[in-house]
């Protein structure tokens, strides 16, 4: 199963007045688990409303959001019949299996911020705690979890974010803007999320914040086998670290599949208003030039190992 | 280089910021000197903290240096004595276009924003609606001349908050990674007008960015870093330096990258900074028809 579907998912900002605007228009996506996931898009396409429909936060103005399957915008009307089969209703009344069912629900929808993590752009402007580590103690906290397992979950994501144990104990305000942005994403990975949703988490910061963040991510996703949404403009940035890619354009999903099956269509991207990895465009230079080269480049890396068997050929 | 080219000169200038208890932090610019001619297309590169937006609050005053000399457009901004017009003059001069859009407009529609500025100039109304009809239409946002900017994109609200400095005409504008928000596309627009303002109309631009892609189009690039001038040459010279740029927590374009690293290989390759595609490109056709021969 796909941990997460859309299904038919359509969304309208201020329906029905002169200001309509469909966000997300008849969207049907399947997201792989336990992997990389990135998004990409111009401004205006779509990909933050939809962030925002993955966790609840704003419900569909039609279609269905499934999480394991399950319709995390669900009522109780819609599922009654089905559920009231269950074991665990089947002995009640019809009254008090609703009344059972209804607060199933009710609690599903409260869990679901924990279980689906949004790390919204510039998190760190929501730091707000005296100290680093009560600021990732937060979301744990809010949990209900015991101290101790709290202690463990903040320690584990200052780990997984490369946050010194030195800096734990300062003001989140005495830091560093790369520094504070990791603060803001520990804060989020504490709660370990089954999804960690990412909207631009590197926009500002300097390369070597930007790595440090994606490294981040990667580390969490890899050790943890959760599922990760990245929305970002850094083709580059994606080419690097995602698994999967899916490119939205005017409120529409228009490719989605692996790196290289959507990265192969690099016309299409240029023509939706995006970008392609510097890399790439420097291989499609190169071959329309008639270098006999591969067209799945999208690293340095992978560049480097191709043009080293061509030039490398040459040579001998 | 004869003296009145020079628009902003900067002699060993320092500031700190002050704590809240009075006390000053260490310093976000130490003994910085550098000269900028008119007409110069600028990139400022550096990591978080290194001092770039603080090199740029000085040169309209948002701040002023706690020691050092700075002039800019031939009036020293350092003097005990600036009139209150010499201060004016130099805000008007020095346009700023920082990164996030939402905290730089002002009015409920998008001409009005605009108009802001340049209203505040006590010019003539027809003058008034030159100036904003043409900084809409060099952004690309005519169609939105009546929409209220809270619901546009971010893309666009940034292209506004630009038309808003290009309708005061300024000598020079500062661009404070003003493309961090934007998409590939919005940044593009937004390059293109950089480039366009300097070409076309002779403006000096200083481009603050952590995109070196975006330093490769400059004419010039300075690194700052810990609140000195570290670097300061072409494109192609700085890139060049990759090992002490990486030191210093920035990286160099991919295409510089790729040529250091086949190089590396014992791939013969000339052009230590090239760093756009085309440049690279050549480079990567002349040896492999030097090697196939």
């Amino acid at each position: 199963m796909d941990k997460l579907y859309l299904d038919h998912v359509s969304y309208v900002y201020s329906a029905g007045t002169p200001f309509e605007q469909k966000a997300l228009d008849d969207v049907t996506l399947a997201i792989r688990g336990g992997c990389i996931t990135g998004i990409i898009g111009h401004t205006g396409s779509g990909k933050s409303t939809m962030m925002q429909l993955l966790n609840g936060l704003a419900k569909p103005s039609s279609g269905k959001v499934l999480l394991d399957g399950y319709d995390i915008n669900c009522d109780v009307n819609d599922v009654l019949e089905e559920w009231k089969k269950l074991p665990e209703y089947s002995g009640m009344s019809p009254r008090s299996a609703k009344k059972a069912i209804a607060a199933k629900i009710k609690k599903t929808r409260a869990k679901l911020c924990f279980r689906v993590g949004l790390v919204m752009q510039y998190p760190e402007y929501q730091l707000f705690e005296e100290t680093v580590s009560r600021d990732i103690a937060f979301g744990p906290r809010n949990m209900g979890l015991a101290e101790e397992e709290i202690r463990q979950r903040v320690l584990e994501a200052a780990a997984f974010t490369d946050i010194g144990e030195d800096l734990l104990e300062k003001s989140p305000f005495d830091l560093s803007g790369g520094q504070k942005r990791r603060v803001a994403l520990a804060g989020v990975i504490a709660m370990r999320p089954e999804v960690l949703v990412l909207d631009e988490p590197a926009a500002g910061l300097d390369p070597l914040g930007r790595t440090f963040i994606f490294e981040g991510i990667r580390n969490y996703q890899r050790k943890t086998g959760s599922t990760v949404l990245i929305v970002s403009h850094s083709m580059e940035d994606m080419a690097r670290y995602c698994d999967d890619v899916i490119v939205m354009s005017g409120a529409r999903v228009i490719r989605q599949g692996s790196r290289e099956e959507v990265f192969a269509h690099v016309d299409e991207l240029a023509e939706t208003g995006l970008d392609i990895p510097q890399i790439t465009h420097l291989m499609q230079l190169l071959r329309a030039r008639g270098l006999p080269l591969p067209e799945n480049i999208y690293t340095v890396d992978e560049a480097v190992e191709a043009l080293r068997a061509l030039l490398g050929l040459g040579a001998k | 280089m004869i003296l009145s080219d020079i628009y902003i000169h900067a002699e060993n200038l320092c500031f700190s910021y002050r704590e809240g208890n009075g006390k000053e932090e260490n310093p976000a610019l130490r003994d910085f000197s550098v000269e900028i001619c008119e007409g110069e297309y600028v990139a400022v590169l550096g990591h978080n903290g290194s001092g770039k937006s603080t090199f740029a609050k000085l040169l309209n005053l948002i701040l002023t240096p706690t020691s050092g000399h700075l002039t800019v457009g031939g009036v020293e901004v350092t003097r005990e004595d600036l009139s209150d017009e010499e201060i004016l003059n130099l805000r008007k001069n020095v346009g700023m276009v920082f990164q996030n859009p939402d905290n730089q407009l002002v009015a409920t529609v998008v001409e009005q924003d605009v108009a802001f500025g340049p209203e505040n100039l006590g010019l003539e109304r027809a003058e008034l609606r030159r100036r904003v009809d043409d900084a809409l239409e060099r952004v690309g946002m005519t169609q939105y001349a009546k929409h209220e900017p809270h619901r546009l994109s971010g893309g666009q609200k940034q292209r506004v908050a630009i038309a808003g400095v290009i309708a005061m005409m300024p000598k020079c504008i500062i661009f404070d990674e003003s493309t961090a928000m934007l998409d590939p596309s919005g940044r593009r627009e937004v390059l293109d007008t950089i480039r366009m303002l300097n070409r076309d109309y002779g403006m000096t631009v200083l481009n603050i960015t952590h995109y070196m892609n975006e330093a490769a189009e400059a004419d010039r690039v300075l690194v700052i870093n810990d609140g000195r001038l570290l670097m300061d040459g072409t494109p192609d010279e700085i890139f060049a330096r990759r090992e002490e740029l990486q030191a210093v927590g920035l990286e160099v374009p991919q295409c510089t990258e790729l040529v250091h690293r086949l190089r590396g290989l014992g791939i013969a390759l000339k052009g230590d900074g090239i760093s756009t595609p085309d440049a690279c490109a050549d480079l990567i056709l002349h040896a492999y028809e030097k090697l196939s021969k």
